[in-house]
């Protein structure tokens, strides 16, 4: 891991196994909902669910700074433990919550390569105990909304060529075949893609295992596409998962600047009345 | 403390499921086989299962998301 940008952002399922049981670290299985965590997890890991814990479930935006820091304090958290955050799906949802964390300033958090998946293939023990931390205090900063894109910047992205677009989905949403995931239900009124957008779907980034491509790897796969990290890049999917792991793939492991998350996503776009769409084959890479 | 559990005998192969390609993971935790289907494309899970055999497990995951799979619509692209 000694290539990327920040390697301090991965850890590994060797180091996890070694490290579970120290209490300066803390393990946590991010997934949609708790099925997975249910079913045997990291010994130690505690459970967050995506649909009720990482989102404001009234209305649609990420965690208050409160409700954040009720979160990390209910999960033994504190300002300067090590979190260690991995899932199924390849990390999708952990990568969510990595994004929140470091949006809030947590500075010591890490994804475990490989997730979920690679855990249970290579055959490391699981557990079927529920921890109950001792409640920790926790201070969160405002949150970078660096990290974060919203609709605004989104158009002026691709009206006025401020940022490159990176949309993760698998090319059969992207060019409108499809309208979600084949088998996940339709959250959205039209198919097809944000104007400009370069399909790079999140998978790319991943080897058969499911760890992260080598740097060189992941170098080549951007740049082929423009994205070199010359100009501000946003990266959307549906929901905000798989960007947020493209995000993290781009900021951590390739140490690009200026990439931001829209997780508004295809969710918000795909429902917009008068929104520009386009459908089809992807266009050009941008000179 | 509760025992040690371990996956043991992990495997994954890909199916085609009402046109669509599935990932099935399985594997044995004690005397219970797990599976778990995921559409290949993007890569998120639809379906999990439980079994005393392998097959079962198997079996009852890709019913569920042959069933889910089978909802999906293609719309044609018009530009």
């Amino acid at each position: 891991m000694n290539d990327y940008a920040h390697p301090d952002s991965l850890v590994s399922t060797e180091w996890v196994a070694a490290h579970a049981a120290d209490p300066n670290v803390r393990i946590v299985e991010v997934d949609v909902d708790n099925t997975a965590y249910e079913e045997g997890h990291v010994p130690g890991a505690i459970s967050w669910a995506w649909n009720t814990q990482l989102c404001d479930t009234v209305r649609r935006d990420i965690l208050s700074r409160r409700a954040f820091e009720q979160l990390m304090e209910e999960s033994g958290i504190g300002n300067d433990t090590r979190v260690v955050l991995y899932g199924d799906n390849n990390n999708w949802f952990a990568a969510w919550a990595f994004w929140q964390m470091a949006m809030y300033g947590h500075k010591d958090v890490q994804l475990m390569n490989g997730g979920r998946r690679m855990w249970l293939a290579e055959g490391r023990e699981l557990s079927d105990e529920r921890p109950n931390p001792r409640r920790a205090r926790y201070k969160a900063g405002e949150p970078d909304l660096s990290f974060r894109a919203f609709r605004p910047q989104v158009e002026s992205a691709f009206e006025m060529g401020r940022a490159f677009l990176v949309d993760v989905r698998s090319p059969q949403e992207f060019t409108g075949e499809i309208l979600a995931p084949p088998g996940l239900p339709e959250t959205c009124q039209r198919g097809g893609h944000i104007p400009s957008a370069r399909n790079i779907p999140w998978a790319k980034a991943c080897n058969e295992d499911g760890t992260f491509k080598d740097y060189d790897a992941l170098k080549r796969l951007y740049s082929s596409e423009g994205i070199d990290g010359s100009r501000p890049v946003i990266a959307y999917c549906r929901i905000g998962e798989r960007s947020s792991h493209t995000w993290f793939v781009l900021k951590y492991l390739l140490g690009y600047n200026s990439v931001s998350n829209y997780d508004g996503s295809w969710t918000e776009w795909g429902n917009l009345v008068g929104a520009a769409v386009e459908r089809g084959a992807p266009q050009m890479a941008h000179a | 403390m509760r025992d040690v559990m371990k996956t043991e005998e992990y495997r994954e192969h890909k199916v085609d499921a009402a046109g669509w390609e599935v990932n099935l993971k399985s594997y044995r935790v004690g005397d219970v086989f797990h599976c778990v289907a995921d559409n290949v494309s993007p890569g998120a899970w639809l379906a999990r299962a439980t079994g005393s055999t392998r097959d079962e497990a198997e079996n009852k995951a890709l019913t569920e998301a042959t069933r889910l799979l089978g909802k999906t619509r293609r719309h044609s692209i018009t530009t």
